[in-house]
């Protein structure tokens, strides 16, 4: 007979208040755990697509002209005093301070010539880093793998009239149409697209670049400061963030995030506020009791350990069952609520184990007051039979 | 040399304007050994008398030394302590742990004990075989009849061997025939050299004990 065995045999004989009790708590924890996890998904889950699709530093030759667009209609021909960037300059870009945060530098090379009777805007890039950059591409046909192959918008496909398969002439060259690309909606559309070193050459730019994107959006990437520090090194060419779209989502998510946690919050405290009131009432139905413990000399220590024990176990289990719980909620929610079908759970061991921590923190915070409470009884009072 | 020495204890209870004098100057001494029984009709102070005498109750004035303690000067919890040590309760409604076992019940004192958990169930075992009820160590207060249940509360408030045994109306539950049985167990106690203050309106039960003091208004008559 230990302190602990009466507060084992307490739980056991109050069955269903110690229910109630774990319940309680653990839907506080639960819920927490779904939305840290949910959170965290998704957070992810944009992370990991940001990275995948997009280019959100635009590197272009520094020009003294201003842009000749207005509302996607381009004036051509207007631009002047237009530099060139130096393909091997590009590999620069791979030696500033966050070098880390590059996901990918997808150079281009562009100019007009005519494919039969058409004047033709050719764009060569590295088609591995293209086709990653762009995962939204659909492609009719193979992506290109040889240099006398391409890849056609859809718009010029139907104006060249040539599909996949297909070979076409430039400069009395032949090339093959090794796919089409399907509509886009964007400027893609109308674009023919050959290898890198194959465009420069067709278009007399050997060794130089018109743009580079590049693709460096991740949590927490300075993209501001990836601007400078490769304007810097790159001091011919103007660099832009392309910021808005994922500032959006960031800040849609971060204000999600401080929803779920005033909601947690709220939780919580109705499950702490749950957690002390059933103790207080376990300890005021335990009077006589209690009584009994301090007539036979159990000091007010003793008493505040086996109330404390037994919030500890019960607080233990609520954690556990909480975290198993709010894993599975997270589980189910998240094709409801991640941006994409394929989004993974995040599993964090430090979310298992602050949720166990945190449940027993609260357990034991919201048991203390009716445990100093039951300590300080009166032993007479307690047992009025005395 | 007297075991319990009580001097001019008082105790009042202040009830808004009102005072209650429970205890008015009582003066007592029982010697080590010595089986006593207060009798007193309700109101009488009693009970008050014996949760004063039991570390419980701090009283108003007055010295109660017990084993050579001066009871109400032991500082902080070293009363706990000193019940603990000291002291064996049974009280009137047995006050038995519900979801504890007989045994587990008997052991109870001993959950704050340095001892071994083998040690512990064999001075629990001894103490039930004392009170007759060695065969029925795993059953749960409810499975036991009221005698049995009064005898468990003996064997409690004699497992660690103490000095004193307070017993308040340890028989006011039980019918006629089971109260003569736990008052010859409080008997046999005695005559092993059990010191036992027994708090009783019953006047069959002072046959038992060694010397009666009768609480009027309380004041000892």
């Amino acid at each position: 007979m230990k302190l602990h065995t009466i507060s084992l045999n307490n739980l056991k004989r109050r069955k269903a208040k110690m229910a109630f009790l774990t319940i309680g708590l653990m839907v506080g924890i639960s819920t927490i755990v779904t939305l840290v996890t949910l959170t965290r998904s998704m957070s992810s889950d944009i992370e990991r697509k940001m990275d995948e699709f997009g280019a959100n530093i635009l590197v272009t030759p520094l020009s003294n002209g201003l842009a000749m667009n207005y509302g996607g209609i381009s004036l051509g021909g207007v631009t002047f005093d237009q530099r060139e960037i130096l393909e091997e300059d590009l590999a620069k870009i791979k030696s500033i301070k966050n070098h880390q945060n590059v996901s990918a530098i997808a150079p281009k090379v562009l100019g007009g010539l005519k494919i039969g009777n058409h004047d033709v805007l050719l764009v060569g890039v590295n088609f591995e880093d293209e086709l990653r950059m762009k995962q939204w591409w659909k492609l009719f046909g193979d992506a290109p793998k040889n240099a006398n192959e391409l890849l056609l918008g859809s718009e010029a496909s139907k104006v060249l009239n040539v599909s996949s398969g297909d070979s076409i002439t430039i400069k009395g060259e032949s090339f093959k149409v090794a796919g089409v690309l399907d509509q886009t909606g964007s400027q893609d559309d109308s674009l023919v697209f050959a290898s890198l070193k194959q465009a420069q050459r067709l278009l007399g730019k050997e060794g130089k670049i018109t743009l580079a994107e590049v693709a460096a959006l991740c949590s927490g990437c300075p993209i501001g400061d990836m601007v400078t520090q490769i304007a810097e090194v790159l001091p011919d060419a103007k660099v832009s963030a392309i910021q808005q779209v994922v500032e959006g989502r960031l800040k849609t998510l971060d204000q999600f995030k401080r929803f779920s946690y005033a909601m947690a919050a709220v939780v919580v405290f109705i499950g702490s506020l749950i957690v002390f009131v059933t103790m207080m009432g376990s300890v005021n139905e335990r009077t006589t009791e209690i009584g009994v413990f301090r007539a036979i000399g159990f000091r007010k220590s003793h008493i505040m350990r086996i109330i404390l024990l037994e919030a500890a176990l019960v607080s233990l289990l609520a954690g556990f069952l909480g975290y198993a719980a709010g894993m599975g909620g997270a589980k189910l929610a998240l094709p409801f609520m991640a941006e994409s079908k394929t989004a993974l759970i995040v599993w964090d061991s430090t979310v298992a184990l602050g949720s166990i921590g945190l449940a027993l923190v609260l357990g034991l915070l919201a048991s203390l007051y009716p445990a100093l409470h039951a300590s300080r009884m009166d032993p007479t009072e307690a047992l009025r039979a005395l | 040399m007297a075991l319990i020495e009580i001097t001019n204890l008082k105790k009042h209870y202040s009830s808004g304007e009102d005072v209650v004098e429970a205890l008015r100057g009582v003066d007592i001494s029982i010697n080590e050994g010595e089986f006593i029984t207060i009798m007193g009709q309700s109101g009488s102070g009693k009970s008050t008398l014996l949760s004063v005498l039991g570390g419980m109750n701090h009283p108003t004035t007055g010295e109660v030394e017990m084993a050579g303690i001066k009871l109400y000067q032991l500082p902080g919890e070293r009363l706990a302590d000193f019940r603990a040590q000291k002291l064996g309760f049974v009280f009137q409604s047995f006050h038995l742990i519900p979801y504890l076992t007989s045994i587990e019940n008997v052991m109870l004192p001993l959950a704050i004990v340095k001892m071994s958990s083998k040690d512990k169930k064999i001075a629990a075992g001894k103490a039930l075989e004392r009170v007759g009820l060695g065969n029925k160590k795993d059953r749960l207060p409810n499975q036991l009849s009221g005698g049995e249940q009064e005898r468990v509360a003996i064997a409690r408030a004699m497992v660690n061997n103490p000095e004193i045994l307070l017993a308040d109306e340890p028989t006011g539950n039980l019918d006629s025939k089971t109260s003569e049985e736990v008052m010859s167990l409080f008997r046999e106690l005695n005559d092993s050299g059990q010191t036992v203050v027994m708090v009783t309106h019953n006047p069959e039960n002072g046959r038992y004990a060694d010397r009666t003091i009768t609480l009027r208004d309380g004041m000892v008559v």
